[in-house]
């Protein structure tokens, strides 16, 4: 690892005010010090946001669940507001990686980092969660850019994430047995006016299968989309899983999650 | 007293590790040290045309750059292949020179061009990337099976063929499958692993300039080889000049038997720089440069009557060594591996057939089961295969192929000496109540699963030996074992053994057999290892020989300290020796009944001599003390066997497949620690199981090695496995007077094959490469599927 400077800062302004083209927010650290340790990212400044107390922590209101930032992944999925709120979203950061990860890793930094695989994303597409950063809201669909890449501009800090409580939604992933990442995750959730199906793993970048959501959304069944084939022109193929098979455990983990609504 | 051999005895080094108080290689700090960073090639295959060290001389903190280019000029030798094997037209093998620091050609990525030492870590990373070489790319060779047609990468290796070996009769081959009724074939892979000790490799160099002594610190399962191979062959220093230490070292598996570049480079360098040095191995570098494990391409036939009964076996296979020969790189596709690939099986025609070819990947060496792991699955699949289109069960077909006594003189070359290969194959049966299967599999289908059964029978050859038929194969040194038993005067015990414990809990076991023989309390008795200025000589751990030789080397010392005792005895109790009787640490004088405990016996030796009376209790002849020290060359192999049954259960729709029952039944003779047998056997099992699922080394066509990440190179973790259910029989060896085999290996030598053979009994016969991962095992169901569809 390259040598740098790390910044503590006590509040998100002197956070943002220490960001320049070399620097990087920390957070749990789980993907950015991999990398660092690898050099394959090398950093001058390394600004820690996990002593700003104002961004951790779980709020639920009746229509909706607000996690800060730094919230642990296990913080999240020992939550009994959140377990009651939206059990999938509890189920989900559950299961993300391992102990070690889950105890470290943050909802900020998953977001933040976008990586094509992670398990977050997903929940905030499906739950039409609104981004909360130091300069604005951004909504779920605009934020999500490709793969790596958000909306967020330098020194723009997400704040939390504000979910909206569905009727009913589940997440089924098919971990990668070498990293435990999605190989392909979906999270179904139905609300009063529609149904999402939001796909992480499965292309570059996470998104709503448009097909499978119409079809949920008119009848909410598993047999709604018994036998459906997907297109997977555009999806993932590497030496963990061909397009084809991805495209097989969309459907197929589609349908586990209607079923486990 | 109660015999300590056969207890549950808890592990001496458990404090120690559970504590975080082991000392590793990493640990180690000698004051002044530089810190080494290995400059390496990232192109699988290329010509090195000028190496520039000038930048990264000038670099903050840098003490020296070193290149292939001076370590040449100081004729420092290069790695070595350890194993002599010839052809069948009778040619010597072909080995390419490895020197420590590549010269000419960088062979595989990772391969070291040059060394960087700095005063810091920090500085001395910085000034590796500026050192500047120049490289010709060359067109790498990747596919074993294609290696042979390539270009070769070696001057004078012709078709990149290191040897074509035979070992067996053409002949009675082909009349046996003249005979037979059918002939079963298989292709198979036997995927290349990577070991992943859980410690990286490491080492610590300090050299002495007034005493001229290296002492070098390093992770090996053998220091006392190590130092033989690096003075020896690499001339780096005379014997007496080289002290190797290996500490507590965390795990090896076949990985830390070489002696390795950077030990070499770092030990020279070390003198010439005139300051110690470390390198601590990060985990990138690990998966790139530990030596590989398996790597096969075999195609095998077994010729059967239609009742079941075998006539012939063949085996053609392409082994890839990787880039260069290295110690057991030779041996273990060969006499490690063509002995065993007729199994447990009495089959009175047989030839095995090896290529072993060079390719730009990482050296191929031995790993758990080195050779047997690869013989077995090649001739369990046959077996199931067999069973499968006779209509025969898969255990009948076992048993009607068994031997029916012992010794069992099998086709090839072993005298297997004692074995009960049908009662350890019931006592599977019962244990995974094989009756029981096909209301499990309905149950499953019930469900939508698919179920399957699968069996493996296995013997392994292990404890190589003796010396004198090793060497005969083209082995390049004695594979014995010594000891040493040194009382202190007030009684308490250091054994001295040359074997090496990275994980094998010698410090208990050998204390278990020493306290036994020396009738003493365990808690007297420590294990002193790992350090050739301490510990006796020994060619190290590996191959699960430690106990079967290094054990019984102790046992050997054991029984003449008794003798001396009993000479001493007799003096102070004033009877001849023969009236002497030694029992649970007492030396009997038979007729008075007059005693001396063994600790008694060992004061007396060491304080000859008592006030007022001129009297040594030290008889004519003997010397003061008590110490004795034994070597220990064993009349044959050990040869522990077993059957094991395992039961997965498939999901169609995705292809996961689920371990749901793992029976193992073992006859490792008499065991010593039945804990850390156990422990042996779920490490085996886990690594086994993991080969057959889920590990998978894979380069891409330029030879960049894909899977050389945890992200990337699948591990199996515990909740990819069922309880084990482990079984026991038990034959006493007869080649060594405790009656014990080795028991490392085992599980993963039986384990792949078992786990293959109920995947493939789950997707109705299809075949399926190792690993068995959920999308192979997808489009297999799904084309099973199709043809089920078809025929309704």
């Amino acid at each position: 690892m390259k040598t740098f400077s790390y910044h503590s800062p006590k509040d998100v302004k002197e956070a943002s005010k220490l960001a320049s083209s070399s620097s990087m927010f920390l957070a749990g650290g789980m993907t950015s010090i991999p990398s660092m340790k690898l050099g394959m990212a090398t950093y001058k400044d390394v600004i820690d946001l996990k002593k700003i107390k104002k961004l951790s922590g779980i709020k639920v209101s009746s229509k909706t669940v607000t996690i800060g930032a730094t919230t642990k992944h296990a913080e999240v999925a020992a939550s009994k507001d959140v377990q009651k709120a939206i059990p999938a979203l509890a189920k989900l950061a559950g299961n993300i990686g391992d102990a070690q990860v889950r105890n470290r890793g943050t909802i900020g930094g998953s977001i933040s980092n976008n990586d094509p695989s992670a398990c977050y994303p997903s929940a905030c597409m499906a739950l039409n969660a609104v981004i909360h950063t130091n300069e604005r809201k951004i909504e779920a669909n605009k934020f999500f850019k490709g793969m790596f890449e958000t909306a967020l501009k330098k020194g723009e800090i997400v704040e939390a994430v504000e979910f909206q409580i569905p009727e009913k939604a589940d997440y089924q992933k098919h971990p990668n047995p070498a990293s435990r990442y999605a190989i392909v995750g979906v999270f179904v959730a139905k609300h009063k006016d529609e149904v999402n199906v939001a796909v992480t793993g499965a292309k570059s970048c996470v998104y709503i299968d448009k097909d499978l959501s119409k079809k949920l959304s008119s009848d909410f069944s598993s047999s709604a989309i018994e036998g459906i084939e997907l297109d997977d022109s555009e999806m993932n193929s590497d030496m963990h899983a061909s397009a084809e098979y991805r495209a097989n455990l969309v459907s197929l983990y589609a349908k586990k999650a209607v079923e486990a609504c | 007293m109660a015999s300590l051999v056969g207890s549950r005895v808890e592990r001496k080094e458990d404090k120690k590790f559970l504590t975080g108080k082991g000392r590793y290689t990493a640990d180690i700090n000698i004051a002044n040290q530089t810190y080494a960073i290995f400059v390496r090639s990232p192109h699988a295959r290329a010509q090195i045309k000028k190496v520039d060290t000038s930048k990264a001389l000038k670099s903050s903190g840098v003490v020296s750059v070193l290149t292939g280019k001076e370590i040449a000029e100081d004729k420092i030798g290069g790695l070595i292949a350890g194993w002599a094997i010839r052809s069948e037209d009778g040619s010597e093998m072909k080995v390419p020179n490895n020197p420590p620091l590549a010269n000419e050609f960088a062979n595989f990525v990772g391969e070291p061009i040059a060394v960087v030492f700095a005063e810091s870590l920090d500085e001395a990373k910085a000034a590796a990337e500026k050192v500047e070489v120049d490289y010709k790319v060359l067109k790498a060779v990747v596919d074993p099976a294609k290696a042979m047609d390539s270009e070769p990468i070696h001057k004078d290796v012709d078709k990149n063929l290191c040897y074509d070996w035979l070992l067996g009769d053409r002949k009675a081959v082909d009349e046996a499958f003249a005979k037979a009724d059918k002939i079963i074939k298989v292709d198979l892979i036997n995927n290349r692993l990577v070991p992943n000790a859980m410690e990286p490799r490491a080492c610590v160099v300090d050299y002495n300039t007034a005493t001229e002594e290296i002492t070098l610190y390093t992770t090996s399962q053998n220091p006392h080889l190590s130092r033989l191979v690096m003075s020896a062959f690499g001339n780096v220093a005379p014997e007496n000049k080289l002290r190797v230490v290996a500490p507590d070292v965390g795990g090896g598996f076949g990985s830390k038997i070489n002696v390795y570049n950077e030990e070499i480079v770092c030990s020279w360098a070390s003198k010439k720089i005139e300051r110690p040095i470390k390198w601590v191995a990060e985990r990138t570098e690990s998966f790139l440069t530990d030596t590989h494990g398996r790597d096969h391409v075999t195609h095998a036939e077994l010729a059967v009557t239609k009742d079941g009964k075998f006539l012939g076996f063949k085996n053609e296979t392409i082994a890839n060594l990787g880039a260069y020969a290295r110690v057991f790189g030779t041996v273990t596709p060969t006499y490690l591996f063509g002995p065993c690939a007729t199994g447990v099986y009495v089959i009175p025609a047989a030839y095995s057939n090896v290529k072993a070819v060079y390719t730009n990947t990482a050296p191929v060496d031995a790993y758990r089961g080195a050779g047997r792991p690869e013989a077995t699955y090649t001739i369990e699949r046959l077996v199931e295969k067999a069973a499968m289109e006779l209509g025969i069960d898969k255990t009948e077909i076992r048993m009607k192929n068994f031997p029916s006594q012992f010794p069992f003189k099998q086709t090839l070359v072993h005298t297997v000496d004692s074995g009960d290969y049908v009662a350890g194959l019931e006592k599977a049966k019962q244990m995974a109540d094989y009756a029981g299967f096909e209301a499990r599999r309905k149950k499953s289908e019930a469900n939508g699963k698919l179920r399957g059964i699968g069996v493996s029978s296995y013997f392994e050859a292990c404890g190589i030996a003796p010396s004198a038929a090793v060497m005969s194969l083209g082995c390049g040194v004695g594979l014995w074992e010594s000891a040493e038993v040194r009382f202190n005067p007030t009684g308490q015990i250091s054994v001295f053994t040359g074997s090496h414990s990275h994980g094998q809990s010698h410090d208990t076991t050998f204390a278990q057999i020493a306290a036994d023989e020396l009738g003493v309390p365990m808690e007297n008795i420590d294990v002193v290892h790992g350090d050739t200025d301490k510990s006796t000589f020994g060619m190290g751990t590996y191959g699960s020989r430690s106990l079967t030789v290094g054990g019984i080397a102790i046992v050997n010392a054991c029984k003449k300290i008794i003798a001396k005792g009993k000479r001493v005895a007799a003096k102070m109790l004033e009877v001849s020796p023969d009236e002497i009787e030694f029992k649970d640490g007492e030396f009997v004088a038979l007729k008075s009944n007059k005693k001396k405990t063994i600790g008694e016996i060992a004061f007396a030796c060491y304080v000859p001599g008592q006030r007022d009376e001129m009297k040594s209790p030290i008889p004519e002849g003997d010397e003061p003390g008590l110490i004795e020290s034994a070597f220990y060359d064993p009349p044959n192999f050990s040869f522990p066997a077993g059957s094991h049954i395992c039961e997965v259960e498939i999901d169609p729709d995705t292809g996961n497949v689920k371990v749901e029952k793992y029976t193992a039944v073992d006859d490792f003779g008499r065991i010593v620690n039945p804990n850390i047998v156990e422990g042996q056997v779920h490490g085996g099992l886990a690594q086994g199981i993991g080969q057959a699922l889920y590990e998978n080394t894979q380069y891409d066509e330029t030879g960049q090695l894909m899977t050389a990440s945890y992200m990337d190179y699948t591990m199996p973790r515990a909740d990819n496995f069922p309880e084990f259910n482990l079984g026991f029989t038990c034959t006493h060896a007869t080649s060594n007077p405790l009656g014990v085999k080795g028991c490392g290996e085992a599980g993963a030598i039986a384990s792949p094959p078992t786990v293959m053979n109920a995947v493939i009994d789950a997707l109705g016969g299809q075949e399926i490469t190792m690993p068995a991962t959920a999308e192979k095992v997808w489009k297999a169901c799904k084309a099973m599927k199709k043809s089920n569809a078809k025929a309704a």
